[in-house]
């Protein structure tokens, strides 16, 4: 068993990438997941293990900080709030181009623009479309738990060096600022300058030694057959993604009737709501896609056949029910509840508009 | 056509060489238009790189404009950043390798108007970086458009009357405002247009990566530039157009020559 400890969700991300290793964080401050690289800042892991805390000068240059770092070979993050993550939008299909990976946290507030600081599920298009330009797509991990935060950076690194992509969590605010137990992983060690070669020494520009060619990272390619082939590979790997890593948590789905399908913080208030339908007799269970790319069509496929509906809890104006709709393919009804710009339902609004939409829709 | 081929082929016989091209530029073709400087600074920085015996340690980092491609001429390992990024992305390798030596080339459009911010930073951080400044007051790569040091005057695809004051502000003159930053160590101005010149920013390329193996601060070399593509001029008819109209405007020499300044200049008190 691991150190326990009661922490906020954004510490437990500086927390968390200190302890599996990781070389360096770069970021610029946002509320609400300012307190990520305050915590970094106050543990000061560079005297300890040597990685680097740096504050950029924007969220751009963070994330160009983050390019340059990765292709170094290294582990590297960021992590910023809505109006930081479209700044970063540039950086993140370039990485996505040129093929590096990182983890990149996003702590969701409302929007658009500057928005509010309160919690907000509204990226969700933004981080499971791609959210740059080109055809791109990054794993996406959604966080329910302060548990999760810690558990994701873990996997988060672990699944970009897999692909050598880009990889997200998308958190929200409650998630950010919630306190929690979590089980902390041991201090594991940087990886050495011969693992790094070994892990990336095919790719990485950590200089060329006379035994091999030159590393270049680039996304650019101006011959068309070239890049066509550099996208179809791109696309390869997507598929590939989609085919092995899913991940969802599906609870009391056996015997219900209706399926509601929530995430991150979300899914927290719904699993009450399913608890409240219970109690009165509804049969409700509920799907938590933990990977919203790659999204958990199958099992939402395979429920459509079964169930008299679905309903999309997002805390927004309704962009993760498209993606239900698709997986459904028209076999039964797929509706949607949300509130927007930084408010969170009760459970009991939940299960009114659980009522309301399928029950007597 | 052939009949230059024959000329150049005759020029680059072994017995009318006067020195040897370094082996850490390759032998690629390159795309650069006749005349243009990005050629001659990519020999001096491959030549530097030989002579301190660096090729193994250095990363390169490439901009957005003409030089998008340096990658494939030095043959050294290479980043490409986005258009302005680079210095960016130069400090995030360097963090994480403070024994490599790291430089980025850019261009005016890419280091002094999209990149602005990135440029001033990391030279106020003191990141100990090369930067090679390409000034050829123009944006090359796009066809030759208003860069932010186009001259008053100076006509191009956006300032087809000639850049003007009231509708596009100033040139830009980024090298001096880099010198007074305390994060700077070395910042100097040079050219590559005759043989003289071109040693003088050799010396100050080698002294500009010598100063990152001291861990001085941020090394700046700008190199005033000619571009004849973009300024529809003959190779000769550029040098002399810079001689007579960049150099009043962006007077070369160094700018400044130290280290970066001491921390306890800066520190508060209580
Ligand atoms: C974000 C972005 N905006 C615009 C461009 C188009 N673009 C490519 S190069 C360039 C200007 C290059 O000029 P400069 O940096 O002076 O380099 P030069 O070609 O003159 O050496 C521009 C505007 C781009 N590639 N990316
Ligand atoms: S367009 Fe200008 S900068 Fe670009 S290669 Fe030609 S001369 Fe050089
Ligand atoms: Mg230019």
């Amino acid at each position: 068993m691991g150190e326990l400890r009661l922490m906020k969700g954004n510490e437990v991300i500086a927390e968390a990438a200190i302890r599996c290793g990781c070389d360096a964080y770069f970021g610029y401050p946002i509320t609400p997941q300012s307190e990520i690289m305050e915590t970094l800042m106050a543990h000061r892991p560079w005297e300890e293990s040597g990685m680097v805390v740096l504050q950029a000068e924007s969220e751009i240059a963070s994330i160009h900080m983050v390019y340059g770092a990765a292709g170094s070979g290294k582990r590297v993050m960021t992590s910023s709030s809505s109006p930081g993550i479209s700044l970063m939008a540039e950086g993140i299909s370039y990485m996505a181009g040129a093929e590096l990976p990182c983890v990149i946290v996003n702590v969701q507030r409302g929007g658009p623009g500057l928005g509010t600081i309160q919690p907000s599920q509204a990226d969700y298009n933004q981080a499971t479309k791609g959210g740059g330009h080109g055809d791109y797509s990054l794993i996406v991990l959604a966080p329910a738990s302060v548990q999760e935060m810690h558990d994701f950076v873990i996997l988060g690194f672990e699944l970009a060096f897999k692909y050598l992509t880009p990889v997200m969590i998308l958190a929200d605010g409650v998630i950010g600022q919630l306190m929690e137990k979590v089980e902390l992983i041991d201090q594991r060690p940087r990886w050495t300058n011969e693992q790094v070669a070994e892990i990336s020494g095919n790719w990485a520009t950590i200089g060329k030694s006379a035994s091999r060619k030159k590393h270049i990272i680039t996304s650019l390619e101006l011959d068309s057959s070239i890049m066509e082939q550099n996208n179809i590979r791109l696309q390869e790997k997507y598929s590939l993604i989609r085919s092995q890593e899913v991940r969802y948590e599906a609870i009391s789905c056996d015997d219900a009737e209706y399926i509601i399908v929530a995430f991150g913080s979300s899914a927290r208030i719904c699993q009450k709501t399913v608890q409240i339908a219970r109690k009165k007799g509804v049969k409700v269970g509920l799907i938590r896609p933990i990977t919203l790319f790659p999204f958990p069509e199958k099992i939402i496929a395979e429920y459509a056949a079964k169930v008299k509906g679905f309903l999309s809890v997002e805390f927004n104006a309704g962009q993760m029910v498209n993606d239900i709709r698709l997986a459904v393919n028209g076999k039964t009804k797929v509706e949607y509840f949300g509130r927007m710009g930084g408010i969170v339902p009760t459970p009991d609004e939940v299960e009114t508009a659980l009522e309301q939409k399928l029950l007597r829709g | 056509m052939s009949e230059v081929a024959d000329r150049i082929k005759e020029i680059i016989k072994p017995e009318n060489l006067v020195y040897a091209k370094s082996p850490v530029l390759n032998d690629d073709i390159m795309h650069y238009c006749p005349g243009c400087s990005h050629g001659v600074v990519h020999r001096l920085i491959a030549e530097v790189i030989e002579e301190m015996g660096i090729q193994e340690q250095t990363i390169g980092i490439s901009p957005v404009g003409c030089a998008v491609f340096a990658y494939n001429y030095i043959d050294i390992d290479w980043q490409e950043a986005a258009h302005g990024r680079a210095p960016a992305v130069a400090t995030g390798i360097k963090r994480v390798m403070p024994d490599k030596y790291v430089f980025t080339y850019q261009g005016d459009g890419d280091l002094a108007a999209i990149g602005t911010a990135e440029t001033f930073h990391a030279v106020n951080r003191g990141e100990n970086i090369v930067m090679i400044f390409i000034n050829n007051a123009i944006y090359g790569m796009t066809g030759g458009q208003m860069a932010p040091t186009t001259l008053v005057g100076q006509v191009t695809a956006t300032t087809p009357n000639g850049r003007d004051v009231d509708l596009n502000g100033y040139p830009l003159r980024i090298t001096e405002l880099l010198a007074q930053l305390p994060g700077a160590a070395f910042v100097t101005r040079q050219s590559v247009q005759n043989p003289a010149a071109v040693r003088k920013t050799k010396k100050a390329i080698r002294k500009a990566f010598e100063i990152q193996a001291m861990k001085k601060g941020t090394a700046f070399v700008e190199v005033v530039s000619t571009c004849s593509s973009g300024w529809k001029l003959s190779p000769v008819e550029s040098n002399k157009w810079m001689e007579e109209n960049m150099f009043p405007q962006y007077p070369l020499g160094d700018l400044k020559d130290s280290s970066r300044a001491d921390a306890d200049l800066y520190r508060i008190k209580g």
